[in-house]
């Protein structure tokens, strides 16, 4: 867990911090069978063996090893990927983990397999995942949409690196956010999330798979090699504590599973439904119709509007000083790492900073911004990227508040908190 | 088998997007009238996949049962996650050349490497045809396409060969001539493990004949029967010769360990290991 301010990491101030955070009832009383249904509702033909997900407390891990982790605690029965640095250690400790719970992990040709096997696994009614980086990502898009057309839940992982094209592989970036939200073609809309500690790459994964289930949409969990690849402490609650999600199930004689309501049942193949899936534009009931414009609209409207409409349940932020700030710091990602520091800081030189951290991209939450453009006069925003989420950041604000952006490339040097305290000092200066 | 055979009881009632003529019928109908003679009533059985191209459609929505009509050549990679977590379900694939062996042609390769439990049905009609009537990876030589105008300078690809080669359970080739030996094979794929690959060789009477110089779909069903040659007459012509005929039979049979059989032992061995450290 990254430190709040005032916090040492291994304190027991921090610990309590961190479970004070964690999104459990401490009270809950283990109760495994529910447990087993809960985590393998649709293996009971397969031996599951003992639970073996991780037991509550805390480790030290690294960032891919929590996410894979934390797919396993969501339910993940699937795991399909293709090697790609900085993301493999997700795809090589899933393949130490899931067959001992009975799940599958296969090594795919290329993306465009791994991520079609992911959705093919998820029509059985399974949860899946793949991971990968930004070239693989780019391979993966096609799908991205047919997995949102088709409403599919599935969890896709981005260990971001820096681009384009294979650019530096092993080294940190954050050029994939606007991919992430519009990669895929034609009108669509895509849940990011965005972790910035080994914890949230625990969390933000399960949530990934809770809000995939819940909207029945692919969700992304945008992560950066910084991140992924750091090793810190982390504090993994209990199992049956954990607030795991799972998609709703049509009762015998429905029909409708693409349409009649937000988010409509999902079947899964081979339960006797008779499900026609397709990704050209369809009717409620699965049925291809590829020239009536009403039928179109009326899909693509709901498939956005299942997202955007419910945008203030999806995102989260962590705030900071946002009540009397006269600079805030917008951040995502391993950038907000800086921020803490440069906050704690410049408060210390009696400058009145906050911070935001986006902990969901997108859907983009205007109304964050909006309220923090009232307090704040200053937005400074630090990407490692040119300007992807600044730009958001500016039109949010609505003139509001002045923005400035710190942007840094290359090598995978982060924006340090120095750096953020010197423009802090200068936008302080000339306020 | 106690019913007659009638196509109703397999289909949703909705009308059928073939052209008049083409080979599409004859591979659906032949696939349903095999299901039906090994005594299925109807498809719960059955997991269908397909990819985009006119065979993509046999089974989508067309059928009445569990199909999913994925992406253009990303059919076996969905087939792939769907038989291993549902191995019960026969998982059948139906897909074009273009589909099966020009854009998805890696996955076509590693699921005959895996031994992947899927039957793939390969409707070859030597032509992209429902963009137009473009060049495929099994054109033959020197055949006009709209984008071929002055006729393809490639060879084609022969998948049945291929599909031998990288290990598949089961592979054949057959024409929409060959209705009998189809249905005979498909039956005997159902019944089998692991890779099994047919190939039906198929007319296109408005995007491949027509430019081909064949006057209709019966000129081009007469030019397969008359062009057909069994693998065992191949053997005996030489190279030349056979290149510019249709090999039909069954290139493969054999059994060896399927991906679903050994995901599941290692598996075993994961937990095995497991339990003794």
């Amino acid at each position: 867990m990254v430190r709040s301010p005032g916090f040492e990491p291994g304190s027991s101030a921090w610990e309590a911090d961190v479970l004070a955070k964690l999104d459990y009832d401490r009270n809950a009383t283990v109760d495994s069978k529910r447990n087993n249904l809960n985590l393998y509702p649709y293996s009971s033909k397969r031996k599951t063996g003992k639970m073996k997900t991780a037991k509550p407390g805390t480790y030290f891990w690294q960032g891919n090893e929590a996410c894979a982790e934390g797919a396993i605690s969501a339910g993940c029965h699937f795991f399909a990927g293709y090697p790609i640095t900085p993301a493999s250690e997700i795809a090589e400790h899933m393949a130490k983990r899931l067959p001992l719970l009975g799940g599958i992990v296969i090594q795919m040709e290329d993306e465009l397999a791994s991520i079609g096997s992911v959705i093919g696994a998820s029509w059985t009614g399974n949860k899946a995942m793949t991971a990968t980086s930004g070239p693989g990502f780019s391979l993966m898009q096609e799908s991205i949409g047919y997995a949102f057309i088709t409403e599919t839940p599935c969890v896709i992982v981005d260990v971001q690196r820096a681009g384009p094209s294979t650019g530096q592989a092993t080294k940190c970036g954050q050029g994939d956010v606007m991919q992430a939200r519009w990669g895929t073609h034609g009108d669509y809309s895509a849940i990011v999330l965005s972790p910035n500690s080994v914890q949230e790459m625990f969390q933000l994964t399960a949530r990934a798979f809770n809000l995939a289930e819940q909207y029945r949409t692919p969700v992304i969990l945008l992560s950066d090699e910084i991140t992924a690849h750091m090793r810190e402490q982390i504090a993994v609650p209990p199992l049956e504590s954990m607030n795991i999600i799972n998609r709703r199930k049509p009762k015998p004689g429905e029909k409708a599973f693409f349409g009649g309501e937000e988010v409509p049942p999902m079947p899964a193949v081979g339960e006797g439904f008779n499900v026609a899936v397709t990704g050209s534009t369809h009717d409620e009931f699965g049925i291809r119709a590829t020239a009536d414009p009403t039928v179109h609209r009326k899909l693509v409207e709901r498939l956005n509007n299942k997202i955007q409409n419910h945008t203030d349940e999806i995102v989260e932020s962590e705030e900071y000083g946002t009540d009397d700030c006269e600079i805030a710091i917008v951040s995502y990602g391993c950038t907000s790492r800086s921020v803490y520091e440069a906050v704690e800081n410049a408060r210390k030189e009696g400058i009145k900073v906050g911070y935001v951290r986006l902990k969901t991209l997108w859907p983009f939450s205007d109304k964050i911004i909006e309220k923090l453009a009232k307090t704040a006069r200053t937005i400074i925003v630090p990407e490692m990227n040119l300007k992807q989420i600044y730009y958001e950041v500016q039109r949010a604000a609505k003139g509001s508040a002045r923005t400035i952006s710190i942007n840094k490339i290359g090598g995978g040097e982060l924006i340090t908190p120095e750096e953020l305290l010197a423009k802090v000092e200068e936008a302080h200066k000339s306020d | 088998m106690t019913e007659p055979f009638t196509v109703k009881n397999y289909l949703r009632d909705l009308k059928l997007p073939f052209c008049p003529g083409c080979g599409a019928h004859t591979v659906m109908n032949t696939f349903l009238k095999a299901v039906h003679e090994l005594g299925h009533a109807d498809l719960k059985e059955f997991i269908f996949c397909s990819g985009i191209g006119c065979s993509a459609w046999i089974p989508s929505p067309y059928f009445l049962a569990d199909s999913v009509h994925t992406l253009h050549g990303r059919s076996i990679p969905v087939a792939t996650g769907i038989k291993l977590l549902r191995p019960d379900h026969n998982v059948v694939v139906f897909g074009g050349d273009g589909d099966i062996v020009g854009i998805g042609l890696s996955h076509f390769i590693h699921a005959a490497r895996r031994n992947l439990d899927v039957l793939v049905i390969m409707v070859n009609n030597m032509i992209y045809g429902m963009t137009g009537g473009q060049v495929a990876p099994t054109t033959p030589f020197k055949t006009k396409t709209t984008t071929t105008p002055y006729g393809s300078f490639e060879y084609p690809l022969d998948a049945a060969k291929l599909a031998a080669a990288a290990g598949a359970s089961y592979v054949a080739r057959w024409t929409t001539v060959h209705q009998n030996d189809l249905k005979q094979s498909i039956k005997k794929a159902i019944g089998m493990q692991g890779f099994r690959f047919i190939e039906v060789t198929s007319q296109c009477p408005t995007a491949f004949g027509r430019r081909a110089g064949f006057k209709d779909a019966g000129e081009m069903i007469r030019w397969f029967r008359e062009n057909a040659v069994s693998v065992e007459e191949a053997k005996e012509l030489g190279e030349e010769d056979v290149s510019s005929k249709i090999v039909v039979g069954e290139y493969a049979e054999k059994k060896r360990p399927t991906l679903v059989e050994t995901i599941r032992q290692s598996i075993k061995e994961a937990q095995r290991q497991n339990a003794q450290s």
